[in-house]
């Protein structure tokens, strides 16, 4: 089975769960007096839900013929690309997401474009740190006092 | 109507927002020219910056510089090195390459640049003539006829932007649609499907969506797959055109440019199909001898898509001002973006809010102009930005996708809900599943049960299905669209070039 029905199989799970939820579980908190009206918070979910599973059942039932052409990304090549970086660069956000707070903006992000570029591939340091610094220390002035928007620029350790 | 035009002049000429145009206009042609970022992306990003501007005009005047000044930028790369930035200049490749081959580089250029100057202004024109009188068919409208629209708009974005594959297309635009349930709804005031969890009470953040929808994956591509770009020739010379050059290309600019405007108008049918289209059209009405040198270098066949495809944005930009419904995938984060200013597009933004009607409609105006003045002179210079290395380029890409998350909702987890997004939409992306349609059924979502909830309300049930004729019409139309896909296959083979998807 090839992955775009793979995944509307994964879709359709979602989907029985949303409907089981909107159609079951939803409607049992509703106050007496909403339940006159006409349209429940769950009225338009319940629609969304029998038309998504009716098109899952379509797509996973392979009525329409996926046609052979040239795509710009084939997952069957995915081995040919170079998953590797991907991946490394992936995981670099979200240990940024983690290290936000606690390392504080500066350190965090020049780590991150230190890293990402390293991780692409590249070496020249003496390019690199600065052009990292100075870019975090900028985008940080940028949002903290531009902006407006509160952003720990040090380690909560060093504060304090 | 003049009360309204210089009202707009007025905005749009004060010493703020023509500082927007520039900056936006630069940008989107800075972003637009490196191969794989779209308008979408650069526009998701800089989201949390025009919301701090507080200005909805100035920030509609910033972002739509920034839209086609990237159709405009696209147009470079794809002359220049065969490798379009977006996918609404692929056509342009296939002259334009041709011809920078043949060390017209610089002719080719200008003929981009002037093609597209004229398709954005005569597009604004004809967007001052029909977007009010839209407006004033659409004040007729009740809640009923909304809620059909947009699903005729839904149904049409599936049936166009789903590149034959319309059941995919919808079933993204209903995953669009459940996850706008996610959360409160403004009628009711009862959390919905958030599964006890806190964060999911006010809903998924919109700006996070777009960005894990389209700039992560554009940005994760480029790693996946990296391209080595080059330029055949660094010198670009002889600007100039030639009198019958310009003779032979005025009437293709003139009927691509009308023609590309129309079809910008229909919803799902952007710039990409309108420089496809405008190509394909120029080929077949042209004299047997300039027939055969479309491909290889027709100053013609690089006329038309550069004049359709400016004139087609455009075009965009008349069902998002004067019915509140995007009708691609950059209109609608525009669409977002203003909501979150406070403003709902739609048939009374001309009434109640005319300054940023009009100010973006004069904006565009300005906007050509000052696309033509910096681009012609400063072209050999911006096309050096094509050699910053992928390594500096793709981290800081990552970065602003972070930081708009962050900005957006001040929350550090919003940026694991990017990464995870981001990640389940290059996976989508791998299965060919289109992600506009994702993103503008989200942002529809809330207004679409809005308009649902109140035509229930007013007739008592679902019956207002049957009893408006105009209700059951529009439903009619949206169901054939969606039955009959006329648009099941696109002429031209799609290319292995890293393009961004859609418009």
């Amino acid at each position: 089975m090839a992955l775009d029905r793979w995944i509307a199989l994964i879709m359709l799970g979602i989907c029985l769960t949303y409907g089981y939820t909107a159609w079951f579980t939803m409607d049992a908190g509703l106050a007496p007096f909403m339940r006159q009206n006409p349209v429940w918070p769950s009225s338009f979910p319940k629609l969304l839900s029998i038309a998504s599973v009716l098109v899952l059942f379509f797509i996973l039932c392979g009525f329409e013929k996926s046609e052979q052409r040239a795509l710009d990304v084939d997952y069957r090549r995915l081995h040919e690309y170079r998953l590797g970086p991907a991946a490394a660069l992936l995981s670099l956000m979200v240990a940024y997401a983690l290290c936000l707070r606690p390392l504080g903006f500066l350190f965090s992000t020049a780590g991150f474009l230190i890293i990402g570029s390293f991780i692409l591939g590249e070496r020249k340091w003496h390019i690199m740190v600065p052009v990292s610094l100075i870019t975090a220390a900028v985008v940080w002035y940028l949002i903290q006092k531009v902006l407006g928007i509160y952003l720990r620029p040090l380690p909560g350790l060093l504060r304090n | 109507m003049l009360e309204g035009f210089l009202v707009g002049l007025q905005t749009a000429f004060s010493l703020q927002n023509l500082l927007m145009v520039v900056a936006g206009c630069l940008i989107g042609t800075f972003i637009g020219m490196l191969p794989g970022l779209g308008p979408m992306s650069i526009i998701a990003i800089m989201i949390p910056l025009v919301i701090s501007l507080g200005d909805p005009a100035a920030a509609l005047i910033l972002l739509a510089g920034v839209y086609y000044g990237a159709i405009f930028g696209g147009s470079t790369s794809s002359i220049l090195l065969n490798a379009p930035g977006v996918a609404g200049t692929v056509a342009s490749s296939f002259d334009g390459y041709p011809l920078a081959r043949q060390g017209k580089a610089g002719k080719a250029l200008t003929i981009a640049a002037v093609a597209s100057f004229a398709g954005g202004t005569i597009g604004a024109i004809l967007l001052m003539i029909f977007a009010p009188a839209l407006a004033s068919v659409a004040l007729l409208f009740h809640s009923a006829e909304y809620f059909a629209l947009m699903v005729v708009g839904l149904s049409a974005i599936a049936a166009f932007a789903g590149k034959g594959q319309v059941a995919k297309a919808i079933m993204m635009t209903l995953l669009g649609l459940i996850m706008a349930t996610v959360g409160e709804g403004a009628l009711f005031n009862l959390p919905r499907f958030t599964m006890g969890i806190l964060d999911l009470q006010s809903g998924f953040g919109f700006i996070t969506l777009a960005m894990a929808m389209f700039a992560l994956p554009e940005a994760l591509m480029l790693v996946l797959k990296p391209k080595d770009l080059k330029a055949d020739d660094d010198t670009i010379k002889e600007l100039r055109i030639t009198r019958s050059e310009a003779k032979a290309i005025a009437p293709v600019i003139g009927r691509q440019s009308v023609q590309g405007f129309f079809i910008g108008v229909l919803p799902g049918a952007g710039a990409t199909i309108a420089s496809f289209l405008g190509y394909a059209v120029e080929r077949n009405i042209a004299s047997k001898e300039q027939q055969k040198e479309f491909g290889k270098g027709s100053i013609k066949g690089l006329a038309a898509p550069e004049a359709a495809n400016n004139a087609a944005c455009t075009g965009s930009f008349v069902p998002l001002l004067t019915l509140g419904i995007p009708g691609s995938g950059t209109t609608a984060i525009l669409l977002g973006a203003l909501i979150a200013l406070n403003i709902a597009p739609g048939p009374r933004l001309m009434i109640d809010a005319p300054q940023v009607f009009w100010a973006v409609i004069m904006s565009m105006f300005i906007g050509n102009l000052i696309l033509l003045i910096l681009n012609l002179p400063l072209i050999p210079y911006i096309a050096k930005i094509l050699t910053i290395p992928r390594n500096y380029l793709i981290p800081f890409i990552l970065f602003f996708t972070l930081m708009g998350a962050y900005i957006g909702q001040n929350n550090a987890t919003e940026l694991l809900i990017l990464v995870a997004f981001g990640i389940c939409a290059t996976v989508l992306k791998f299965a060919d599943y289109p992600l506009a349609p994702l993103l503008i059924g989200f942002i529809l979502g809330g207004m679409m049960e809005d308009n649902f909830a109140r035509s229930m309300q007013l007739y008592d049930g679902i019956s207002f299905i049957w009893q408006r004729p105009m209700t059951f019409c529009l439903l009619a139309i949206a169901a054939l669209l969606i039955i009959l896909p006329s648009y099941r296959e696109r002429r031209t083979k799609t290319r292995t070039v890293a393009i961004s998807d859609g418009d």
